[in-house]
């Protein structure tokens, strides 16, 4: 971090440069009033660019799986996934039964694993017993003497003791969950082989080999995996309840307009055809519901709907804008219109150019969803994931496998009794607001789901072996024109692949994944991202002064979005003035 | 008086008492390998770091993803010290592919930080700056070793590995070429345990790292997929797949396995789970320096692979059938395992005998 002040005045700018405990290269820069402890203004900015979309038009439309998985390090598998959803669309193939569980346990280990590790090994860290000390010491002496109600279950008799356990490397909890995130896993890597590209998913299918063995190794890992859910629940609940009763008013760290969006996760292969036809029915079968959520009511399940709204705007990125250029596709399938901004209509030109504040600051352009009821260009975000996928999944109430339960109000997740724990149920609210705690929290729920669907997966995939329908992949052929759209979940939360056809070859293909939304910067209107938007205006409760300030708010907020930045961000927070060196940087090995 | 345990004569001092490992993950990369590396048991992350391994240096680690401080110049402080000669000995991993910066006149492909002019620093700038002070070089995974996905064809960015950056004859300041770790992404226990090579060396426990010609540790990289693959035998059989999900060999399906430099089949992906062709995901290459264009399309039969599959194809039948009649005879218990009062297996008994027998 490095600050700098000008004299006489009461904001100080200052920088996170790169910001540590994320995927990628993100910087924050701030202007923060330490009277008023706020944050006064915020920007957003990606110092990566790698042209994913240049380098693959005129390439074989069957290899765009195995080259987007390289897109992101920690969720490859779902951009890989995603890719078959619209490769199977454009190439007109149902894969069979069989596949679609495999992906989906596949999958669900994925979504274990990533929020496990970004949980409990880097967001935790924010709130471990070293930094509580150096940021809120009255919060740790306060914890010190604060029982955790469920001590009984996760055996850690106060709430210091716990955040003791988060410390890095050494802490017992924070190795824990390392070791259940290789658990996790390994899990993925039976479904999927690799991680985190994965070796055996195919447009039509996949290629793992269905057995008993298989099935079993997948099934006493998730075993393991439920009994680790059941102590973590109530781990998080007591460390994240404590901080709203530590320190009041913390409710609005990172608090945002509620305005969530997913795209759904884990498709149900007795109604999904891949046909965009279909999509509006087999979206809402998902496992997962589809939807926006705007100030906290449900404007919309429908993919076909979410699809037709998705707009491309450049704002303050370093892209030429495409007006006027090719347009690839004007109808949808349907027959619907399709706005010049959609991205199977974007064409990607970068320019590359100094860093302006004032002007352009990014390598992400500004996705927005446009609400044809207001005429709005929506800044969504995915609420680092899984508080989204929770909030739209419990407010449909369309979710009831047994395992879990969509209420209209809540979750109820269901875990089957384990080696030192009995059945327990576990139920998740919707929360009053959208901000940093109840992004975490949400988190750690998702995690629980995926553990209670990949359950429900495992009974099916058992059942298609037994029945013996082992076949998991189908034939297709790559038609000279098409087009393909797929809607899957990154673990971070929305994720869509575009992709156009011409004479057999990508003619155009556009991934955005959940951080250009979160991520990204000033739009065409002047609206701020969600990450600028959640942290300007937010209050500060860190103890220290501008000379030590550590900007724990500032990071617990950024990181309760999961950023992850193969796509690139910085912040910045600040009008331009005349700076100065406040302090000299640290230097020297902590550890 | 200190108690020192007998055994500890056993354990040498280690030649340097501490090392700093700085890991630089922002070239054009997906930070899969940082990933990878927390998946790696042999040995883990935190045994290296918690100084769980005999002989070792202490191990200052360095990593913007799992790095204590919030970031900015909190945590580049060690990076600038580095440059400065105030952090000695450091080694440098560098994660992502290099972008050419000189194709344009402004901005950058790839930066962290933030200069005096207030413009970003580009990761090149950072690597010319620490690279001359580092004990070793090490480029993690494909992109960094060679280019790999980032420079494929058609790319707007001019990216390169390290390699190509530095010159193929780059050496350490005490003497070691750069030692690439290629994996899309790196296997978890190949890189850890190369790390842990490394760090042997420095302490003097270990002789210089034994590299080929392409900078890759030689005991890692030496066989092919195919001679660690457990499909080799249907391939020696001529018994090829021909739908993915099949569990005999699928080189006909697109697997380069037979020529790629790779060790994944054999040792798994992590904990000996997983893998590639062994587990039904055709070989992309993506170990080799010719990744991934030298591979594309993905999904269709390797040229060289139509004819050697041809060729193995007249023996691979023949043997097949041969063994399918040894194996039925296999597959039949002897004749004297039956019930009845006759002893039929070769055995002559004085002292006992059915009279019911013949």
């Amino acid at each position: 971090m490095s600050d700098s002040a000008s004299p006489g005045k009461q904001l100080v700018e200052m920088s996170w440069d790169p910001i540590t405990r994320i995927v990628g290269s993100l910087g924050i820069y701030t202007k923060i009033d330490f009277e008023e402890r706020r944050v006064v203004e915020c920007h957003s900015t990606s110092s990566i660019f790698r042209g994913y979309s240049i380098f693959m038009k005129g390439k074989d439309p069957r290899d765009a799986h195995f080259i987007t998985s390289r897109i992101c390090g920690i969720c490859g598998d779902n951009h890989a996934t995603c890719a078959n959803y619209a490769q199977n669309m454009a190439f007109g193939v149902k894969p069979p039964a069989m596949a679609e569980w495999i992906v989906n346990l596949g999958e669900a280990a994925e979504y274990m694993f990533d929020h496990n590790i970004f949980q409990d090994n880097l967001v935790g860290v924010d709130f471990c017993e070293k930094m509580v000390r150096e940021t809120n010491p009255g919060v740790l002496e306060l914890a010190e003497h604060t029982e955790a109600p469920g001590q009984r279950v996760h055996g850690f008799r106060t709430i210091a003791d716990i955040m003791r356990s988060l410390n890095p490397f050494e802490g017992s909890f924070y190795k824990e969950a390392l070791h259940m995130s290789r658990v996790a896993r390994e899990m993925f890597c039976l479904m999927e082989g690799r991680h985190v590209h994965p070796s055996t998913l195919y447009p039509g299918g996949v290629g793992t080999v269905p057995s008993q063995q298989l099935f079993t190794d997948y099934l006493l890992r998730l075993l393991k995996y439920v009994e680790f859910m059941k102590k973590v629940v109530p781990l998080h609940d007591d460390l994240f309840d404590f901080f709203y009763q530590a320190l009041p008013g913390y409710e609005n760290v990172g608090r945002r307009r509620i305005l969530l969006g997913c795209w759904g996760a884990f498709q149900d292969p007795s109604v999904c055809d891949f046909r965009y036809e279909n999509m509006s029915h087999f979206g809402r079968k998902m496992f997962v519901t589809p939807g926006i959520v705007v100030d906290g009511k449900l404007v919309t399940t429908d993919l076909v709907e979410i699809n037709l709204g998705m707009r491309i705007l450049l704002g303050s990125s370093f892209y030429d804008d495409w007006a006027g250029g090719e347009q690839f596709v004007t109808r949808d399938p349907l027959g619907n219109p399709v706005d010049p901004r959609h991205p199977w209509n974007q064409t990607t030109t970068p320019r590359p150019q100094k860093r302006d504040f004032k002007d352009k600051y990014t390598w992400v352009m500004a996705p927005r969803w446009f609400d044809q009821r207001t005429g709005e260009h929506l800044a969504l975000d995915s609420g680092g994931g899984a508080l989204a996928r929770c909030w739209v999944t419990a407010l449909a109430g369309v979710v009831d496998f047994g395992y879990v339960k969509a209420t209209g109000h809540s979750l109820k997740i269901y875990l089957p009794k384990t080696v030192n724990l009995p059945e327990t149920e576990l139920e998740w609210r919707i929360p009053e607001w959208s901000n940093a705690l109840e992004r975490n929290r949400a988190r750690t729920y998702f995690q629980a789901y995926a553990a209670a669907a990949a359950l429900y997966f495992i009974d099916r995939a058992f059942e298609e072996l037994h029945a013996g329908r082992t076949t998991t992949w189908h034939d297709f052929k790559v038609p000279d024109e098409g087009v393909g759209c797929g809607f899957h979940e990154a673990v971070r939360g929305i994720l869509s692949h575009h992709m156009v056809i011409r004479g057999g070859k990508i003619a155009n293909y556009h991934p955005y994944p959940p951080t250009p939304w979160n991520a990204s910067p000033r739009d065409s209107f002047g609206t701020p991202g969600p990450y600028e938007d959640a942290v300007q205006g937010m209050p500060l409760f860190e103890e220290n002064g501008r000379d030590k300030f550590k900007g724990v708010d500032i990071m617990r907020t950024v990181r309760s979005f999961d950023p992850c930045l193969p796509c690139g961000v910085h912040m910045y927070l600040g009008g331009g003035k005349e700076l100065l060196l406040q302090h000299a940087p640290r230097f020297g090995a902590s550890r | 008086m200190t108690l020192i345990p007998h055994g500890r004569s056993t354990q040498p001092e280690p030649a340097i008492p501490a090392i700093n490992v700085l890991w630089i993950t922002q070239g054009l990369s997906c930070d899969g390998d940082t990933v990878a590396i927390t998946a790696a048991t042999q040995p883990s992350l935190e045994e290296i770091v918690l100084g769980a391994i005999p002989g070792l240096p202490k191990v200052n680690l360095f990593h913007p993803v799992l790095a204590y401080e919030q970031g900015g110049e909190d945590f580049l402080g060690a990076f600038r010290a580095a440059i400065r000669g105030d952090l000695e000995p450091y080694l440098l991993v560098v994660e992502g592919s290099i972008p050419n910066e000189k194709i344009k006149t402004e901005g950058y492909w790839a930066a962290f930080g933030q200069g005096s002019d207030g413009q970003p620093i580009t990761t090149c700038q950072w690597i010319d700056d620490l690279a001359p002070g580092a004990q070793a070089l090490i480029a993690i995974g494909t992109c960094a070793a060679y280019g790999g996905i980032h420079a494929m064809s058609g790319n707007p960015t001019g990216a390169m590995g390290l390699r190509d950056y530095l010159g193929r004859e780059w050496q350490s300041k005490i003497g070691i070429p750069i030692v690439n770790m290629p994996g899309c992404p790196v296997q978890p226990d190949n890189f850890m345990e190369t790390l842990l090579y490394l760090l042997y060396q420095l302490a003097g426990r270990a002789p210089m790292i034994p590299l080929d010609a392409e900078g890759r540790p030689t005991w890692l990289f030496s066989a092919t997929v195919h001679e660690g693959c457990d499909r080799g035998g249907y391939y020696e059989q001529a018994d090829f797949a021909e739908s993915y999900g099949s569990p005999k060999c699928i080189v006909k399906l697109g697997c380069w396995g037979p020529v790629v430099q790779c060790n994944v089949p054999k040792r798994g992906w992590m904990a000996g789970i997983g893998g590639c062709p062994n587990v039904g995901g055709v070989c992309i290459g993506c170990t080799m320096p010719g990744f991934p264009d030298k591979f594309m399309p993905f999904m269709n039969e390797p040229p060289g692979a139509i004819m050697s599959s041809a060729a193995v194809g007249m023996y691979g039948r023949t043997v097949r059938a041969l063994r399918s009649f040894t194996r039925m005879s296999l597959n039949r218990e002897p004749d004297w395992r039956a019930p009845g009062p006759e002893l039929r297996t070769g055995y002559e008994p004085t002292s006992y005998r059915n009279e019911d027998a013949k």
